[in-house]
């Protein structure tokens, strides 16, 4: 009963991730996940500095500001400098990211509860339940009083990465295949894509306080890729993704949790971890045996 | 404490021989970067370095398992950087095979294995935790970079390497250069263009992994990708961008290192790469050929241009002129008067303008192919675009056209 709360946390913010991913890797834009899962930590050590406070309002401001910032930063920097896409995104990232742990190392806020490692890795299991002693808690106002916010907010913010994704599915799927097309019927490709960057933007956020960046990317990438090999058709490839990041969430952390102990050894392992390592596993699987692993030849005529 | 003259005792190489080792190996290693980074930017794989230096984690971590259970230290450096490189080398291999054997473009190839490293390297670090052996704390050094705790030798070992590096790209920069430009001609050439890319990414690795120590395996990506960012801003001439990313690194490891010295506890990878994005931004801004002021001043000039010419020829078709600009610029060059009227000089330059366009219109009707290959817009004087034969048999052509026209 312990594990309810972290393993919902870590399936909610899996499915959401993986369901922006789809898009991500089909515009081949999978490091935008990167670089804005990076430049959460100088947004929240910033709103931190400012506010005084951890409150997860100001955290989201802060996180979000800093996010369009290096959005706007990387399309300035590409354009005006005319510097390759990935490169421009090195630049903003990498640097955004030092000048986070720089305020966090200067200030000592690492006393706090904000650290590097944490804002790497993640603390998923810190997310337990205690009150959640039995199937009857979660009926008892006293109990479900002291859920972990982060459920509250991993739970809307998929909520509303599910209403983006269906509103605007049509210009999503036409502005992924083919923008031309999509601006030229109206569709306004340009519009969509920030949105799609900035949804990436909130879920990579929401996730960062609970789970850390690094599942972040790998849920982004990992599972919608895994799908891309594995079928043409896109609705099959959604419902893959989603099939394989909730195996990633609950068996990775059952693994990291229980997997020592059925070994004989007494400790538990990180489960964001152990959630991204489980993902990427099934990339390499669909890498080897995939049916659509390979490239298709140009098409002829 | 917090001292401008802890600093400056730094930067002239005056506060203790660690001190001055450390510095002189971050600014060998970032001169090595930066000249690597110049040939992988050439390529367009920047991000590769992120996914390698994100790959050395569980080799990190593995290695430090390892050397824990056979000598009940893991924190002997050598030992660390070696699994460091093996498990970069997997990483890389990785991006290579994903990127070219299935259908997933490089950077999904780049996001998966560096967030799947990483994940493994972080739940073998919470192995580590779980094992009761000395020297743990060390291990977040290599996360974010610390040079406070580092022994003489081990800043030895990375000032060795890198030199040994910068020295091997210095002699295979041509060779480097001719595959980033022109993989198919250095191929004519006898240049094995497979091997000279893989030895260009493992250098690369080589880098990554010598200056995990340093700046940290998160922050070392920004060393390879800045300093040439920047020495582009100021050369087009690609050997001069090498130096110029060479000599940037240098100066941002310089700069970093001896500023983490100022306080107890500064991290040093930050610094660093902090130290290289104030280079960026200077660049950036007044760079004379890509910065934002010149791009900023190049408009104007261009709208002014425009605003000119277009002004001269409603002066000539007798126009009149409503639009403010026009009028400032048609008058700062003394063309018309405060009421409007045009002068004479203003008069003769509205001949010349519309003589000249009816040369380029006859030019672009009788050489329709040539005139779409000019970019001019009518904005340079023809005598600087065309050849003046040319010019000679469009004014021919112009006078008969008068005298007879068809």
């Amino acid at each position: 009963m312990f594990s309810l709360v972290p393993m919902s946390v870590a399936l909610l913010i899996c499915l959401s991730c993986a369901l922006l991913g789809n898009f991500l890797v089909l515009r081949r834009q999978s490091l935008i996940g990167d670089a804005i899962s990076h430049v959460a930590l100088p947004g929240i050590v910033a709103s931190f500095l400012l506010t005084g406070t951890l409150a997860s309002s100001a955290m989201m401001l802060g996180a979000g500001v800093s996010a369009l910032f290096t959005v706007a930063m990387i399309e300035l920097i590409r354009r005006l400098g005319r510097v390759e896409n990935s490169a421009a995104m090195g630049v903003v990232f990498t640097s955004l990211f030092a000048l986070g742990v720089l305020m966090l190392e200067w200030n000592e806020v690492g006393t706090v509860h904000l650290d590097v490692e944490h804002a790497l890795y993640g603390n998923l299991e810190s997310l337990i339940w205690f009150e959640g002693t039995s199937l009857a808690s979660l009926v008892d106002p006293q109990a479900l009083a002291t859920l972990p916010p982060q459920l509250g907010r991993a739970a809307w913010m998929g909520a509303l990465v599910v209403g983006f994704v269906v509103a605007f599915r049509r210009g999503l799927v036409m502005a992924s295949f083919d923008a031309d097309f999509a601006a030229s019927v109206g569709a306004r490709p340009s519009l969509v894509g920030l949105l799609l960057v900035l949804m990436v933007a909130v879920a990579a956020i929401a996730a960062f306080e609970a789970v850390g960046a690094i599942i972040v990317i790998a849920m982004f990438i990992c599972p919608a890729a895994t799908a891309r090999l594995i079928t043409n058709r896109l609705a099959t490839q959604v419902a893959l993704s989603q099939l394989i990041a909730a195996v990633s969430a609950l068996l990775g952390y059952v693994l990291a949790g229980y997997g020592p102990g059925w070994m004989g050894f007494e400790v538990s392992l990180s489960a964001a971890g152990m959630i991204a390592t489980l993902s990427g596993g099934f990339l390499l699987l669909a890498c080897l045996f995939g049916p659509y692993r390979h490239r298709r030849e140009a098409l002829s005529g | 404490m917090l001292s401008v003259e802890a600093w400056w005792r730094a930067l002239i190489f005056d506060a203790g021989y660690n001190t001055s080792l450390v510095t002189l190996g971050a600014m060998l290693l970032g001169g090595g970067a930066g000249m690597i980074g110049s040939f992988v930017l050439l390529r367009k794989r920047s991000l590769v370095s992120d996914a390698i230096s994100h790959a050395t984690l569980p080799g990190l971590a593995l290695a430090f398992i390892l050397m824990a259970l056979i000598f009940g230290d893991g924190r002997w450096m050598p030992g660390l950087l070696i699994g460091a490189g093996l498990s970069a080398a997997a990483g890389l291999w990785a991006v290579q095979a994903i990127s070219h054997r299935t259908r997933l473009g490089e950077d999904a190839a780049i996001g998966a294995v560096l967030s799947t490293f990483f994940g493994l390297g972080v739940v073998l670090l919470t192995v580590i935790q779980s094992m009761a052996v000395s020297g743990q704390a060390g291990l977040t050094g290599y996360l974010v970079g610390s040079t406070a705790g580092m022994l003489a030798a081990e800043a030895q070992l990375i000032a060795l390497c890198a030199l040994l590096l910068a020295a091997g790209i210095i002699v295979m920069r041509r060779d480097f250069l001719m595959v980033c430009f022109d993989p198919v001609f250095a191929a004519t050439n006898g240049v094995r263009v497979q091997r000279i890319d893989m030895l260009l990414m493992l250098l690369l690795l080589a880098v990554v992994v010598i200056g995990l120590r340093i700046t940290g395996l998160i922050l070392i990506v920004a060393l390879t990708i800045i300093p040439p960012v920047t020495g582009r801003f100021w050369t087009d001439r690609p050997l001069r961008v090498v130096t110029l990313a060479a000599l940037l690194g240098m100066l941002a490891g310089y700069l970093g290192v001896t500023l983490s010295s100022v306080r107890e506890g500064l991290p040093t990878g930050p610094l660093v790469v902090l130290a290289a994005f104030v280079l960026f931004l200077v660049s950036f801004l007044v760079s004379p050929r890509r910065g934002i002021l010149a791009t900023l001043i190049a408009h104007q000039r261009f709208k002014q241009r425009v605003h000119l010419r277009q002004g001269l020829l409603a002066l000539a078709r007798d126009e009149a002129i409503f639009d403010d600009l026009t009028v400032k610029v048609l008058r700062r060059q003394g063309y018309i008067r405060r009421d409007g009227v045009a002068t004479p000089s203003g008069w003769a330059a509205a001949r010349d303008a519309e003589h000249e366009e009816r040369l380029w219109a006859l030019f672009r009707r009788e050489y329709p192919e040539d005139s779409a290959q000019l970019d001019h817009r009518g904005l340079l004087p023809i005598e600087r675009v065309l050849s003046p034969d040319t010019i000679m048999a469009l004014e021919s052509r112009l006078m008969k056209g008068r005298e007879a026209p068809r």
